[in-house]
């Protein structure tokens, strides 16, 4: 035993004294895009989130400016360890400076303390969580596109207004589920709704019937999905069937992206109601950004996820352009600092809780009648001020924030 | 009379000292775990280590006694919470939140396996399924385990009180140990007159039964033993990446260790180590590949069956006429 634990602190004393920890930057900016390129947010972020930073760096003039820029991208698969160890190897060995994107919020959560042990920045687009300017906030990250409470809100509060008063919920009977549903039902009622019944049902369940048919005897004008991915997809599709949308009531998604609609195809899913902080047609710029965006990446039109990798890395350059350096630290805080401005999402600021404010919007689907082609889909509700969009910073228990 | 049950004699006398050809494998083995971590990044190498414990516990019900759990996942997700839960929570230090996981899923081995092996085959694995789900289950909506999120940032902490497990090579050498330790308890369980018992069980268990032996009890402690083992594993793996998650109780987890198992070469002292290696290096080095990550595994897989039915080490075995 003697012998094996002089063993360890030998080679442990021998390996200390080793590699010394650069300081400075290797003269290259190397951005790692993390995400989902596999399975279900394959096409809301996967190689789109990659298409995006790399237009990102091409249209800032990185090289032009002298900036040397790499990206690199992986595969997280949705395991947080799977995730958190491609992080590690990246930040440690491959001297990656920056990762973007990270759907999936228990893989985003696990390198959010990452970024913070080693000092880098981590720019999160893809992940929903709130907690990431909430109770784990951290100098390290920015919360670029949207989140739960955000999306809770906006469907929420901008619903009732626009005469949507009397609430329905289908929610996934998990944690994640029933967070959405209390937070969304809190600001129904806060809004001057009622909510007249809730059902739960189980994880990736394939049959909605008897959930579907209670929802549809509530007579609730809103239908709200508080749950995720096929779970949404499916209620949708049944909901289509048993005629829901032409009864009069109306499905609002608290999770449904462009692409899901997609998929979907507007006559099953015509009459959802979403919440998003960004649509390609919005106006010239994003027009052009999305044609440009679709012919590098299969036709496929950039979701807000998307158009979230995009600002951010524009921003993150501009930040290490002015710094001089890619100390992850310091990134941050220069960004923090420093107000946005992009084609895509406008002026904005980043909060120092990590929180990227801008407008976000209360999209209806549209019909089939309506659209003038693939990818038209959305007609615009509502536009929630940014002020009101994202959760105050004094309500998030970010321990950032000086009260 | 091992003969008599169909076991090798040749296994038979292992049982008195381990042959040659296996120490040198071992030494073999050993020199290059402690000599990888400085041409190998070491996190992937923690990870593959894990895995490795991990597969050679499920391997002793498996290869030894011929019982194919398909609920593996549940041990070793539930020794993950447990040590996560006790180092985050109640602040234990990185031992006893090992040794707190381990016990959590020894103890559900011994519930879970009283049920279970009272059925074989394909029941079995049904079985061992089943209440691997209702451990998913549990999981997904207990409040301690935060659900989809897992429990984040666990710290690592202090071995001992001596050795600061921040540091990525400090951490190394104690999983190394931990692997070592685990591994050479099942090397000596299997060598013993109680493995040999289990192999007489899954060549012929009427036979055993005839000889007197109390088959059930051989089964019920092979099964808590591989349970414990594959929660040493889970508990380890927990304070490494400082998380636990719901990756670790889902069925695919199961069916991972399966095939990390059948892989490397079912019933062999290091296949599982092999196979474990192979499978998470694919894990880790294919995930560049983005979507095509799952083809390759896929196509990798097919191609293991089809050519090589013993797994790599099995096959191995065969060609130089010893078992490894």
């Amino acid at each position: 035993m003697r012998i094996a634990r002089m063993l360890v602190l030998g080679l442990v004393a021998l390996v200390a004294a080793g590699p010394a920890a650069a300081q400075m930057s290797d003269g290259v900016i190397k951005i790692g895009v993390l995400n989902d390129q596999s399975s279900l947010y394959a096409d809301l972020a996967g190689q789109g989130s990659v298409v995006a930073a790399r237009m990102a760096v091409e249209d800032y003039g990185a090289e032009k400016k002298g900036l040397k820029v790499e990206i690199v991208s992986a595969d997280h698969q949705n395991k947080p360890d799977v995730g958190s160890q491609i992080a590690r190897q990246w930040f440690d060995a491959d001297k990656v400076d920056v990762i973007v994107d990270v759907p999936n919020s228990g893989v985003a959560l696990a390198l959010n303390q990452i970024a913070r042990d080693k000092g880098k920045a981590l720019l999160v687009s893809g992940a929903a969580t709130a907690d990431l300017t909430g109770k784990a906030c951290s100098p390290n990250t920015i919360h670029w596109t949207y989140d739960t409470w955000a999306l809770a809100n906006g469907t929420g509060n901008a619903i009732v207004k626009t005469g949507g008063d009397t609430w329905f919920f289908l929610t996934a009977d998990y944690a994640f589920g029933h967070a959405l549903e209390r937070d969304t039902e809190a600001v129904v009622t806060k809004a001057g709704g009622k909510v007249l019944g809730k059902v739960r049902h189980p994880l990736n369940t394939q049959d909605f019937s008897s959930f579907l048919l209670q929802a549809q005897a509530s007579k609730a004008k809103i239908i709200g999905l508080a749950n995720a991915g096929g779970d949404t997809t499916n209620a949708i599709k049944q909901g289509s069937e048993f005629g829901i949308v032409r009864g009069g009531q109306n499905f609002a998604g608290l999770l449904v992206f462009i692409t899901d609609v997609h998929a979907l195809g507007l006559p099953t899913a015509q009459g959802l109601i979403l919440t998003e902080t960004f649509y390609w047609d919005m106006n010239d710029k994003t027009r052009a950004f999305a044609k440009r965006f679709a012919e590098r990446d299969r036709g496929i039109h950039p979701t807000m996820i998307h158009a979230g990798v995009y600002s951010a890395v524009t921003h993150y350059l501009k930040a290490v352009e002015a710094l001089k350096s890619d100390d992850g630290t310091k990134v941050i805080a220069k960004m923090k600092d420093t107000p946005t401005d992009d084609p895509l999402f406008g002026k904005g600021t980043i909060r120092p809780d990590g929180r990227k404010v801008h407008p976000a919007y209360l999209f209806e689907v549209k019909k089939p009648t309506e659209s003038k082609g693939a990818w038209d889909y959305y007609k615009l509700r509502a536009t929630i001020p940014t002020e009101q969009a994202f959760r105050p910073v004094d309500q998030g228990e970010c321990p950032l924030v000086k009260k | 009379m091992a003969t008599a049950v169909g076991v090798d004699i040749r296994e038979a006398t292992a049982a008195r000292g381990a042959p040659t050809h296996q120490v040198i494998a071992f030494g073999v083995m050993v020199a290059l775990l402690v000599v990888a971590p400085f041409l190998v990044y070491p996190v992937f190498l923690m990870k593959a280590l894990c895995f490795a414990l991990f597969a050679c516990a499920f391997n002793v019900l498996i290869g030894y006694v011929g019982l194919l759990s398909f609920g593996h996942a549940a041990f070793l997700g539930t020794a993950g919470y447990a040590a996560a839960h006790a180092a985050k929570v109640w602040g234990a230090p990185p031992e006893a939140a090992i040794l707190l996981g381990t016990a959590a899923a020894g103890g559900l081995g011994v519930v879970l396996g009283t049920l279970a092996i009272r059925s074989r085959g394909i029941y079995f694995a049904n079985i061992t399924l089943a209440f691997a789900q209702m451990i998913y289950f549990f999981s997904l909506q207990a409040k301690f385990t935060g659900g989809e999120d897992g429990i984040q940032s666990v710290p690592r902490g202090t071995l001992l009180g001596l050795f600061d497990l921040r540091q990525t090579y400090t951490m190394y050498f104690t999983v190394l140990a931990i692997f070592l330790v685990g591994f050479l308890v099942i090397y000596r369980a299997i060598h013993s007159p109680f493995g040999q018992v289990l192999k007489a069980v899954r060549e012929n268990e009427p036979r055993a039964v005839s000889l007197g032996y109390r088959v059930e009890q051989y089964k019920l402690i092979a099964f808590a033993l591989s349970a414990t083992l594959s929660g040493l594993a889970g508990a380890t793996k927990a304070i490494v990446f400082q998380l636990a998650s719901l990756t670790d109780v889902h069925w695919t987890m199961s069916g991972e260790v399966v095939l990390m198992t059948l892989l490397g070469g079912l019933g062999t002292v290091f296949g599982p180590v092999v196979g474990a290696f192979i499978l998470i290096g694919l894990e880790n080095y294919l995930a560049q590949l983005g979507a095509w990550f799952t083809i390759v595994q896929g196509a990798i897989f097919v191609v293991c069956v089809l050519t090589f039915r013993r797994g790599v080490v099995g096959e191995l075995g065969r060609l130089l006429r010893k078992p490894l």
